[in-house]
C-alpha cells in the first residue's frame, strides 16, 4: 500500500500534486480504505475560494461522512465531475482517476513527504 | 386465594417466579432486591415510597379507561387547520393498526427481515412524490409543522443566499407559525411574514420562502411567479401542501418547488386529538442528501434481486453528530404505512373521487350560504371556506348545539372545513344554522383553480388491491416478510422491545380517543385532560421531577425541548453567554444534533476505558467552558449499559459551575422504581414512552418523548397557544398541544396495571435478564463493560472484534446468521463499532432467552470452524447468511449442507422464519438512488 513518492501529503489524509501554480488534491488510499465503500462525493464549485484547513467538501461512504479540508488557500479551478456517476473510483484509484479537485493556490503550507506520511499513518 | 395471573405483572414479565429464582441463582443474587443492591450505586438508590396507584386488573383498567373516554365529547369537526375527519378502511385498521406484525416491529435497520414494511414505506414515498410532483420523498416526518421546520433547515443549508431571512405565508396554519418562530430564534433565523397572494411583499433577499397550499383560509394561490422570485433571491421555494387537495390541484413540484411537505393524516389516520400521524417531506433532484430522517431505497441482494433498505443513512444525526443540521432520527412508520395503504386500497380514481366529493360538498355549502347573503372570503377553494362579517360566536354556538364544531377565527370570521367524514346530513344541519336551505349535490359548482392535469399513482401497486380480499392478502403477504415481536425476541440494545399488550393497545382505536380534533373546545376533551393529568402525575412520581410536558412526539424532540428549556432558563437569568453543551463521546449522536439545533456549541468529554465519563477530563472541560457552560448531557444508565458510580459527583460538578444537567432517559427501563433522575442530580430529562412505557415501536414510529424537569424549568417547557389548558408562553416543539395523545392510553394502562411494585419487578427482571444473558455468553464473547460487582444494567455490550480478527467474521455476519436461527439481531456497532448490544427486557420468557443464548453459542462454534480453517473465510454459513428458500433451491456450492444453512436447530424444521431476500448490498443502493416503487419488471427472475 505504497504512498507514491512524487506526491505530498497532509495529516488530513489528502495527497497534493504540485504543478506550477496548480495543486491537484485527492485522498490517500489509507483514507479511502478507512471510509469504506464511497457512495457520494460533494465537491466545491469551480470558482469558489478555499482557505487552508477549512472544510470544502464531503466524502460519503456507506458508514460515515468524511470531510475534505482544503490543504491550502486558493481558488478551485476544476472538480472531478466523473465522480458524480462513479464515486467508487475514489476507492479503486485514489491516487489517479479518483482525484477530487484542482486548486490554483495563493500560498502553500508545509506538506508531508511520502515517508513522513507513512510514519504518520504507522505504515 | 387470588389467582396469580389476574395480576397483569404476571402477563407482562416473561420469566415466572421459579425461573426468576433460577436466573438469580445463576447470576449470584438471592432475590430481585438483592440483585438491585448489587447492581445499583448506593448513592442513587431511591428508598422512599411511591404515590402510584395500586394495580388494576386488565378488565378493571379497561373499565376505568371507558369511564375516562366517556368524558370526551365527539362532534363533527369542521375545524380544519391540517386535521380532518377520515374513514379508516376496516381492512387497514384491523390488519395494520391493530396487528402486532406491524405495530411491534422495529425500525428496519435489518433490511433482510423488514422487506414488508420497507415495501409499504416505499409505497408511501411514491404516494408523496407522485402527488407533490417531486423527485424524492422520505419515510415520513413527525407532523406537518415540524416538517415545515425541517424544510426551512434544508433551505438554510442548501440555498445560495447567505441571508438569514425566511419568508412565511401569513395564511400558514397558526401552529406552524408558532413552531417556526420558536425553532428559528436560537439559530438566528429571521421569520418574515408575507401575503403570498401579493408577490411584491416578497421584497428582499432570503434563503427561502414557504407557502401553505391551500392556505389556512382555504385560499388557493398561484405559485409559479412566486417560486421564480424566491429563486431569483437565491432562496429555496417550499410549499406545505394538502395531499388530498393535490389529487385535483396542480402540484407545487410542477411549478419549481424545491421542497414540499405536509401531513398525510387525512389518508385514513384518525385525528387522535393531535396524533400520531405521518408528516411528509419531499425534495427535488439533487437535494436528497439534505433530507432529514429515514429514506427507503431500492438496492439489490446477493443474487442481484431487487431489495429494499434504508438508504443514505450517513445523512443522519446519529452519524453526523454535532455536524448534523437536523435531529430527526425517526419517522411515523405505522401511520405512514396506513396512509400509503389508504392510497393502495382506493387507487388514483377513487382518491380523486373522494377529493371531488369533499370539494363538491364544500362548494354546495358555499353556494347555499351565498344565497342568504353570507360572504365567502375566497372565490376559489378546495375544502375550506371562510365566512366573513358574521357574528362568529352566535353561529359557532348554534352549530355546537347540533354537535357540529366550526372554527372561530375571530369575532367576525368562521372557518368551515369539509372532509371525507362530512355527510350531506351534516351539511343540511349546518346550513340550517345559517338560515340557508339544504344543500344538495347539484348545488355544487367547480370552485377549484390550478386544476391538476398530470396523472399519478399509475404504478400497479396502486391499481391492484381494491377488493377487500386482495387487500387483506397483500397486507398479510407483506407482514409475513417481516420479523416483529410476534415471531420472537428482538434484543435490540437501547430500544427496550418489551411487550405491547393488547389491553394497553385497546383504547387507541376507540372513537372517543380517535376522533377528536387537537383544537377541539375544552369541554370536549375532559376525558383526555384527565388521562393526561394522571399520566403526568405518575411520570412525576417515577422520575422525581415536578414539571412535565407530553408534547414532544419523539425522543429527539424531547431532547430538543429539554435543551431549549435550559437555554430559556439561562437567558431568563441574563446568562446569554451560557451556550456550551458538554456531551460524552459515548453519547448517541442525536444528543449532539439536538444541542446544535438548540443553538448550543457541543464540547465532547472523553470516556475512560470502562466506558464511563472521564471525570478528570470533565473537570477540564468545565473549567475551559467557564461561565459559558450551559449543560451537561448524559445518559443514565450509560449508553454502555452500565450504572455509572460517579453520576452524582458528575452532576454536582456541573451544578457548581452554573450548568444544568440533562439526563437522557433512553435507558429508563433500568431504573423505574429504583432511582429517580430528579432526585440524584438531573434538572431535565426526556423519557421514551415507546421504550419504557410500552408504546409499540410501530416499525419505526410513532414515539412519545415527554420532557420532564425540575420546577425551575417549568416556564420553559413547550407551550402552545391553541391548547385547551394553559401550557405557558414558551414556544412549542410539536404541531399539536399534547403531541400524540391517542397513544397515551397505552402508557397509562401499563402503569395503572403494573402498580408500584409491579414496575419495580419489571425493572429488576430487565436487569436480571441482561445479566443472565451476559454471563451465559461471557465465555464465548468478551463482555465489554461492567459496573459494580461485575454487573451490567439492563443491557450488555459483547465484543465481536476478536472474531473479525481471528476468523474474518464481522458483527454483520453474526447479525445476519441470527436470522437463520430465527432471531432479530441485537443493536450493531453502538456505542462501539464491531460490537453487539443486547437488551432482553423483562418481557422475554426464559425459554426464549435460553434459545437466544444457544443460538449465539452455536454461532460462536460456527465461527470457530472458520477460524480453524474447516470452512473458508469467504464461504461459510456466517458470511452467506441469511439463507433464503430461493438460495437453497439454487445451485449449491458451499462447504456446508443446506440443512446446516437453514435448519441450524431441529426446532426450525417445524417452524421457521424465511427471510425473503439474501444479504443486501448497501453501497449499490446508495450509489443508485431509487426511492419510489420500482417497475414490476425489475422483479422478474434474472
Amino acid at each position: 500500500m505504497a504512498n507514491p513518492d512524487h506526491l505530498q501529503y497532509t495529516k488530513e489524509h489528502e495527497w497534493v500534486l504540485i504543478d506550477g501554480d496548480t495543486a491537484t488534491i485527492g485522498i490517500t488510499r489509507y483514507a479511502a480504505d478507512a471510509l469504506g465503500e464511497i457512495v457520494y462525493v460533494d465537491l466545491p464549485k469551480v470558482g469558489s475560494s478555499t482557505s487552508h484547513m477549512k472544510i470544502c467538501g464531503e466524502i460519503e461512504s456507506t458508514k460515515s461522512v468524511g470531510e475534505l479540508y482544503a490543504p491550502m488557500d486558493g481558488e478551485v479551478i476544476e472538480a472531478n465531475t466523473s465522480l458524480d456517476a462513479a464515486p467508487d473510483t475514489v476507492n479503486a484509484d485514489p491516487f489517479g482517476e479518483g482525484w477530487l479537485i484542482k486548486i490554483r493556490y495563493t500560498s502553500l503550507p508545509e506538506l508531508l513527504s511520502a515517508a513522513e506520511y507513512d510514519a504518520f499513518t504507522g505504515e | 386465594m387470588l389467582l396469580d395471573h389476574h395480576q397483569f405483572r404476571q402477563r407482562h414479565i416473561g420469566p415466572n417466579r421459579q425461573e426468576q429464582q433460577e436466573m438469580l441463582d445463576y447470576v449470584g443474587a438471592e432475590s430481585l432486591a438483592d440483585l438491585m443492591e448489587k447492581a445499583l450505586p448506593e448513592a442513587i438508590h431511591y428508598r422512599g415510597g411511591s404515590t402510584l396507584p395500586e394495580p388494576l386488573s386488565e378488565d378493571e383498567a379497561l373499565d376505568r379507561l371507558r369511564e375516562i373516554a366517556g368524558k370526551n365529547r365527539i362532534t363533527q369537526s369542521f375545524i380544519g387547520l391540517g386535521y380532518y375527519g377520515t374513514r379508516t378502511p376496516g381492512v387497514i385498521k384491523r390488519n395494520v393498526l391493530e396487528n402486532p406484525s406491524w405495530y411491534t416491529a422495529y425500525t428496519p435497520y435489518q433490511p433482510e427481515i423488514s422487506q414488508g414494511r420497507l415495501e409499504a414505506i416505499i409505497n408511501f414515498q411514491t404516494v408523496v412524490t407522485d402527488l407533490t410532483g417531486m423527485k424524492t420523498a422520505n419515510a415520513s416526518m413527525l407532523d406537518e409543522s415540524t416538517a415545515v421546520v425541517e424544510a426551512m433547515m434544508i433551505a438554510k443549508r442548501s440555498a445560495d443566499s447567505e441571508s438569514n431571512v425566511f419568508f412565511v405565508d401569513s395564511d400558514i396554519y397558526p401552529q406552524t407559525k408558532q413552531l417556526l418562530e420558536h425553532r428559528a430564534e436560537p439559530l438566528g433565523i429571521v421569520i418574515q411574514y408575507f401575503d403570498a397572494a401579493k408577490i411584491e411583499e416578497l421584497n428582499q433577499e432570503c434563503f427561502g420562502a414557504v407557502i401553505q397550499y391551500p392556505g389556512a383560509s382555504g385560499r388557493i394561490i398561484d405559485f409559479d411567479n412566486l417560486f421564480a422570485k424566491v429563486h431569483e433571491f437565491g432562496g429555496l421555494a417550499i410549499a406545505t401542501a394538502d395531499l388530498m387537495a393535490l389529487t385535483v390541484l396542480k402540484p407545487p413540484g410542477e411549478a419549481g418547488a424545491d421542497v414540499v411537505c405536509g401531513t398525510t393524516q387525512r389518508f385514513g389516520v384518525p385525528m387522535g386529538f393531535g396524533g400520531p400521524h405521518a408528516g411528509y417531506l419531499a425534495v427535488r433532484d439533487r437535494l436528497e442528501r439534505t433530507m432529514p430522517g429515514r429514506l427507503v431505497g431500492v438496492s439489490v441482494d446477493a443474487e442481484g434481486a431487487p431489495a429494499y433498505r434504508l438508504t443514505l443513512q450517513t445523512r443522519e444525526q446519529h452519524i453526523r453528530r454535532e455536524k448534523a443540521t437536523s435531529n430527526i432520527c425517526t419517522a411515523q412508520v405505522l401511520l405512514a404505512v396506513m396512509a400509503g395503504m389508504y392510497a393502495v386500497y382506493h387507487g388514483p380514481k377513487d382518491l380523486k373521487a373522494i377529493a371531488m366529493e369533499i370539494h363538491s360538498k364544500a362548494a354546495a355549502l358555499a353556494n347555499v350560504l351565498g344565497e342568504v347573503g353570507i360572504k365567502i372570503q375566497h372565490e376559489s377553494f378546495f375544502d375550506t371556506i371562510r365566512l366573513v362579517d358574521v357574528d362568529a360566536k352566535k353561529f359557532f354556538d348554534a352549530a355546537r348545539h347540533k354537535d357540529l364544531t366550526l372554527l372561530m377565527v375571530d369575532e367576525s370570521t368562521i372557518g368551515i372545513s369539509v372532509d371525507e367524514s362530512t355527510s350531506w346530513a351534516h351539511l343540511a344541519e349546518l346550513a340550517n344554522v345559517f338560515g340557508a336551505r339544504v344543500p344538495k349535490p347539484e348545488d355544487a359548482t367547480d370552485r377549484l383553480r390550478n386544476h391538476r392535469t398530470s396523472g399519478y399513482l399509475e404504478h400497479p401497486v396502486f391499481n391492484s388491491y381494491h377488493s377487500e380480499t386482495a387487500m387483506l392478502r397483500y397486507l398479510k403477504k407483506l407482514a409475513d416478510f417481516d420479523y416483529a415481536l410476534d415471531r420472537g425476541m428482538i434484543p435490540l440494545g437501547s430500544c427496550t422491545m418489551k411487550l405491547n399488550s393488547v389491553t394497553e393497545m385497546e383504547a387507541v382505536t376507540w372513537p372517543e380517543f380517535a376522533n377528536l380534533h387537537p383544537f377541539a373546545p375544552r369541554e370536549d376533551v375532559t376525558g383526555y385532560l384527565e388521562l393526561i393529568d394522571e399520566l403526568v402525575s405518575w411520570l412525576s412520581d417515577i422520575t422525581g421531577y415536578e414539571a412535565i410536558s407530553l408534547q414532544p412526539n419523539a425522543g429527539s424532540q424531547g431532547e430538543l425541548a429539554g435543551l431549549l428549556a435550559i437555554r430559556g432558563y439561562h437567558r431568563s437569568r441574563g446568562d446569554f453567554q451560557r451556550n456550551v453543551c458538554v456531551i460524552p463521546s459515548s453519547a448517541h449522536g442525536t444528543n449532539a444534533a439536538s444541542a446544535v439545533l438548540a443553538g448550543m456549541e457541543v464540547v465532547v468529554v472523553a470516556c475512560d476505558e470502562d466506558g464511563n465519563v472521564d471525570v478528570a477530563d470533565l473537570k477540564i472541560k468545565i473549567t475551559e467552558a467557564g461561565d459559558t457552560l450551559a449543560a451537561l448531557m448524559i445518559t443514565y444508565p450509560s449508553t454502555h449499559g452500565v450504572f455509572e458510580e460517579a453520576v452524582v459527583e458528575i452532576c454536582d460538578l456541573v451544578h457548581a459551575a452554573g450548568g444544568q444537567v440533562y439526563i437522557d432517559g433512553a435507558n429508563t427501563n433500568a431504573v423505574v422504581g429504583y432511582a429517580k433522575f430528579g432526585e440524584f442530580g438531573g434538572d431535565v430529562s426526556h423519557l421514551n414512552l415507546h421504550k419504557t412505557f410500552c408504546i409499540p415501536h410501530g416499525g419505526g414510529g410513532p414515539g412519545v418523548g415527554p420532557v420532564v424537569a425540575r420546577e425551575h424549568l417549568r416556564p420553559f417547557l413547550p407551550g402552545h397557544s391553541l391548547a385547551q389548558v394553559d401550557l405557558g408562553s414558551y414556544g412549542p416543539v410539536s404541531a399539536a398541544p399534547f403531541g400524540s395523545p391517542s397513544i397515551l392510553p397505552i402508557s397509562w394502562a401499563y402503569i395503572q396495571m403494573m402498580g408500584p411494585s409491579g414496575l419495580m419487578d419489571a425493572t429488576a427482571v430487565a436487569v436480571l435478564s441482561a445479566n443472565y444473558v451476559a454471563k451465559k455468553l461471557s465465555d464465548a464473547f468478551p463482555l465489554l463493560y461492567t459496573g459494580k460487582n461485575g454487573m451490567v444494567a439492563h443491557e450488555a455490550v459483547i465484543d465481536i472484534r476478536p472474531l473479525q480478527k481471528d476468523a474474518g467474521i464481522s458483527n454483520d455476519d453474526v447479525a445476519k446468521r441470527l436470522v437463520d436461527y430465527g432471531f432479530h439481531a441485537p443493536t450493531m456497532s453502538f456505542p462501539v463499532a464491531g460490537t453487539l448490544m443486547i437488551e432482553p427486557t423483562e418481557s422475554e420468557p426464559k425459554p426464549e432467552l435460553d434459545r437466544f443464548i444457544s443460538a449465539m453459542l452455536a454461532i460462536r462454534a460456527e465461527a470457530q470452524k472458520v477460524e480453524d480453517g474447516e470452512w473458508p473465510r469467504d464461504n461459510n454459513p456466517l458470511v452467506n447468511a441469511p439463507h433464503t428458500a430461493n438460495h437453497l433451491t439454487s445451485e449449491w456450492d458451499h462447504p456446508y449442507s443446506r440443512e446446516e444453512a437453514v435448519f441450524p436447530t431441529d426446532a426450525q424444521r417445524k417452524s421457521k422464519y424465511w427471510p425473503p431476500v439474501r444479504r443486501i448490498d448497501g453501497a449499490f443502493g446508495d450509489r443508485n438512488l431509487t426511492c419510489t416503487c420500482p417497475p414490476i419488471e425489475s422483479f422478474a427472475k434474472s
